[in-house]
């Protein structure tokens, strides 16, 4: 785990949205200044609610989205210097999971030729029977029966289509998939078994992941690190255990207590930190923190100035001007 | 006295051109006046379409049989004319987009209002001072002003919030909320929970919430019912089904759920398999396919919802799980 | 064949998928009107083809005894003769193989140039779209009848001038439908997953885009085909179609027309055949619309 494989510096993506007029533009930050790293064979959380860049920023990382501003270095290459031919060879060790299982599929295609489409595009040399053989073989580790090769997604059920979404991603051993809401469109029963896949894929591969989710409990059992994101920018982001045993952001510890508990006991017990109001427009964000139209702990500060990223300690750095004063409560639900 | 709803042998078949899908069968359910009933599935468990169906609100290709008793009286398959009396009135509803059930050219002023000038003979100053004080009861600021807005110029949880206390204008006895919080975001969803619970406590009305999450009905519920492929299989006191599920599958969606109250460490321990078929449901148990424990009974007989306590029913062979 | 899957579950095992064209083929074949059409339109198109070993007659053969007969079965004239003495039961059937002709070919000449340059424009969108637009907005604009009028006159009267101007004019339409498909294919997750994968442009567009366009297309085609002959018949009407002695059905229509009282057969039969081949192709576009868009209905 001490292999840095990405490090992603004051990224910005901002899209300019055109205001009517006379060809006017008015920038929408989807995701402002956000710097982290990834070593290999690890899984940083990135968990945020509607609207608040994270599925940008996954893409940004991927070049998929240009970025505006900041740097993503892979593997202590800075992607964004590279020539469309050298990131398109790259793109081997970059791969996708997407949110809507079917929607990911070319409805026109059979499971076979999309799983084997990477493969045949990064090794245009490989004979049909090899081709063959790396698909069936990458069916089985995603749990698919390789006789299904011929069939089309949409004689498959959510699940399974997220298997051949896997696979596909998988089919080229990537050091890096982005999995973005790779759960969010499935069943709880299912959710839990695409859980148990990637989990099992990324221990046996080594592989580093992304996972982008809006499902904080989901984020808990997958991540070693959680980056709590809101309105494009950073939060807190802090090793897994110590983000949720000790929140020290006012927003990471309102997320937590909001988050329902399946035990009827704790959550009569558990106070809520209802958060009032809701999220701002990310066209027009709050001046200074983001976060602050809705802290309970909110001051004048807040509004002047956008809060710096500082270290907790090692590895937990937080975006707040009052941490220091503000307790660092383990929050209610986890008591 | 009738508990105020009664839903018995209640099935649901829809016609398609590849054959019939049944969405749900011999459901019976019973809810008691001020009670709150959570009822929990997954796409495809039925729960949706049975409350489409006692509001006779299925598609034009569905058929409802067998009986739902609001207030002693049968209410399935009524004309839309009956019907109407005591649906939007004594029932309410709201659903998990709440941008469908509004009219987006008119303000919320008209599509609240109209409702009290029909059913409560108001006039419209009177009716247009107790929608601003419903908006303001179901927690909107600034509500006279805010009710000459147009459904868009709301947000989610603002728009929710509009739907509840259109659906409370006409102090209805029961509200069936369908995945109300599915759409918003986790904080919003804290509030909206939080304002369903208060409601309740204030108005007295009972709850009928229709959710995938059985997080939400761990705290918005007294009582919970789990559907599974058209069919309830398990039915019991919300303590009572989180301490110890007596369904396989409960207690495989239970161990389904990440959870951020604990470590797991290790896998989740998920359901095997794929959800049902509802065009080919399999003989005996629907839930056989997936389930750890069938054995040969399972494969030919299905098992009926039968009480195991005065409050718990469950639709399983097995006496107790391993 | 029931086997268990790796997850536990089990399902039956077709080897073979079927595709969304095969189910689409399946739902086409459940639709009468539809199937009705396909067999008329082989039959007349086997007519035309064969239409020489159908009757004893030659298309240009002038009988002079007689001239604007009615129909006769003694002399096999089944359809009458025109105002020349020729056998009509021919002259309709060889009507039959240009009009097809024209309707076929110029419909594909504006399948191929409208399919390419709709998906490219809408693919690579933004200047490049707007200005491949544009200039099918300015040809658009540009007067069809004038447009043909002034090929005749500087090229002279030409059966493949006729293809030309229709598929000129014809893949516009087709371009801007193939175009707005390619824009909402082009959004969807897929073609993301694509670009993730290191996929080049130009495949993308061949493998993913364009057969995610082509059922919307081979419901316009049909829907075309008919369109391209009504307008053939037109501008033969107009004098402005093939030459003599070759025909069409519009010349022999326009002809009929003129001998409407005298004569009703010569108008009679080549009308109906261009109006069944017209509610043939008309049915055919419906059925596909509805087996290839099953949301739809």
């Amino acid at each position: 785990m001490s292999e840095q494989l990405l490090r992603v510096e004051d990224l910005s993506v901002h899209f300019a949205l055109p205001t009517g007029f006379l060809g006017g533009h008015r920038p929408l930050k989807a995701v402002d200044g956000v710097s982290f790293t990834l070593a290999a064979g690890e899984t940083l959380g990135i968990v945020g609610e509607s609207g608040c860049g994270k599925s940008t920023l996954g893409r940004a990382i991927l070049r998929l989205i240009e970025p505006t501003a900041g740097r993503v270095v892979w593997q202590g290459q800075p992607l964004g210097a590279l020539a469309a031919d050298a990131l398109r060879g790259l793109r081997r060790d970059l791969q996708i999971v997407f949110q809507d299982p079917l929607a990911a599929l070319d409805p026109r295609m059979t499971i076979g030729e999309i799983i084997a489409e990477p493969l045949v595009t990064h090794e245009p040399a490989l004979g049909r029977a090899a081709i063959r053989a790396r698909v069936e073989a990458i069916m089985a580790e995603t749990g698919l029966l390789p006789q299904l090769i011929n069939r089309y997604p949409h004689e498959f059920s959510g699940g399974q289509c997220q298997r051949v979404g896997i696979a596909r991603a998988m089919i080229l051993q990537p050091k890096l998939i982005v999995c973005d809401e790779p759960v969010s469109a499935l069943d709880v029963s299912i959710q839990a078994q695409i859980v148990n896949l990637l989990m099992r894929l990324q221990a046996s591969h080594g592989l580093a992941m992304l996972f982008i989710s809006h499902d904080l409990a989901v984020v808990r059992h997958v991540s070693h690190r959680i980056l709590v994101l809101y309105l494009g920018r950073l939060m807190e982001l802090a090793e897994c255990h110590d983000l949720l045993a000790a929140p020290r952001h006012p927003y990471t510890q309102a997320l937590i207590s909001a988050v329902p508990i399946p035990d009827p006991a704790r959550e009569r017990r558990k106070r809520r930190i209802v958060l009032t109001g809701e999220l701002p427009s990310p066209l027009d964000p709050p001046s200074g923190c983001v976060f602050r139209t809705r802290c309970p702990h909110a001051r004048p500060i807040c509004a002047e100035q956008i809060p710096r990223i500082e270290p907790v300690r090692f590895g937990h750095s937080i975006a707040c001007h009052r941490w220091q004063e503000l307790p660092a409560t383990p929050p209610a639900a986890l008591a | 006295m009738p508990p105020l709803l009664a839903v018995q042998g209640l099935g649901i078949r829809f016609a398609t051109p590849d054959g019939e899908v049944v969405a749900a069968d011999q459901v019976d359910l019973t809810l008691a006046a001020g009670e709150s009933l959570g009822i929990v599935g997954e796409s495809g468990s039925g729960k949706t379409q049975l409350v489409l169906a006692m509001l006779g609100l299925l598609a034009k290709n569905g058929r409802a049989t067998g009986s739902v008793r609001f207030q002693g009286e049968e209410i399935l398959n009524l004309p839309a004319a009956a019907l109407n009396r005591v649906r939007g009135v004594k029932i309410a509803m709201i659903f998990q987009d709440p941008m469908t059930s509004l009219n987006p050219y008119l303000k919320i002023r008209r599509q609240m209002t109209e409702v009290l000038v029909a059913h409560r003979g108001l006039d419209e100053p009177a009716a247009r001072a107790r929608c601003i004080a419903l908006l303001e009861q179901v927690g909107i600021p600034d509500a006279a002003r805010r009710i000459e807005l147009y459904p868009h110029e709301f947000s989610g949880g603002m728009r929710q919030r509009v739907m509840i206390a259109i659906a409370l204008l006409c102090q209805p006895d029961l509200l069936i909320a369908d995945e109300p919080t599915t759409a918003l975001d986790v904080t919003v969803q804290a509030q909206i929970l939080d304002l369903l619970a208060r409601l309740r406590a204030e108005l007295g009305m009972a709850l009928l919430l229709i959710t995938h999450d059985l997080g939400v009905i761990a705290g918005a519920c007294e009582r919970v019912a789990v559907m599974y492929g058209g069919r309830i299989v398990e039915e019991a006191p919300i303590d009572a089904l989180f301490a110890a599920p007596a369904h396989p599958y409960s207690r495989g969606l239970l161990g389904s759920m990440p959870r951020l109250d604990l470590a797991q460490p290790g896998e989740l321990a998920a359901i095997p398999g794929q959800p049902p078929n509802l065009q080919a449901l399999p003989a005996g148990c629907v839930y056989r396919p997936r389930c750890t424990f069938a054995f040969e009974r399972c494969r030919s007989e299905r098992p009926d919802l039968r009480a195991m306590l005065p409050d718990r029913r469950k639709a399983c062979h097995l006496e107790h799980l391993p | 064949m029931s086997l268990a899957l790796p997850d536990g579950s089990e399902q039956l095992l077709a080897i073979e998928g079927r595709s969304l064209w095969q189910d689409a083929w399946r739902r086409l074949l459940r639709n009468k009107a539809a199937i009705v059409a396909m067999i008329l339109l082989a039959i007349i198109a086997a007519m035309a083809v064969l239409a020489p070993w159908l009757s004893p007659h030659p298309y240009d053969e002038i009988y002079w005894e007689r001239i604007q007969a009615p129909p006769d079965f003694a002399n096999q004239h089944w359809f009458g003769t025109d105002g020349n003495g020729r056998d009509l039961f021919v002259r309709t059937l060889y009507g039959a193989r240009v009009s097809l002709m024209v309707g076929i070919l110029a419909t594909g000449v504006s399948l191929l140039i409208g399919v390419l340059y709709g998906a490219t424009a809408g693919f690579l969108g933004g200047r490049i779209d707007s200005l491949m637009m544009r200039f099918v907005d300015f040809m658009y604009s540009m007067p069809f009848m004038f447009f043909v009028i002034l090929l005749m006159v500087v090229f002279g009267r030409n059966i493949f001038l006729i293809f030309v101007a229709l598929g000129a004019v014809e893949w516009l339409t087709m371009a801007r439908i193939v175009r707005g498909q390619t824009l909402s294919v082009k959004r969807r997750d897929f073609i993301e997953a694509a670009h993730a994968a290191g996929v080049r442009k130009r495949k993308i567009i061949t493998r993913h885009i364009i057969p995610n366009v082509l059922g919307p297309v081979i419901v316009y085609m049909t829907l075309t085909i008919p369109q391209v002959i009504l307008t053939e018949s037109f501008l033969s009407f107009l004098g402005l179609g093939v030459q003599e002695p070759l025909t069409s059905w519009g010349v022999l229509i326009a002809e009929g027309a003129q001998q409407m009282e005298s004569a009703p057969w010569m108008l009679i039969f080549p009308a109906s055949f261009l109006a069944v081949t017209l509610f043939c192709f008309n049915f055919l576009g419906d059925g596909l619309r509805d087996a290839l868009d099953p949301k739809d209905r």
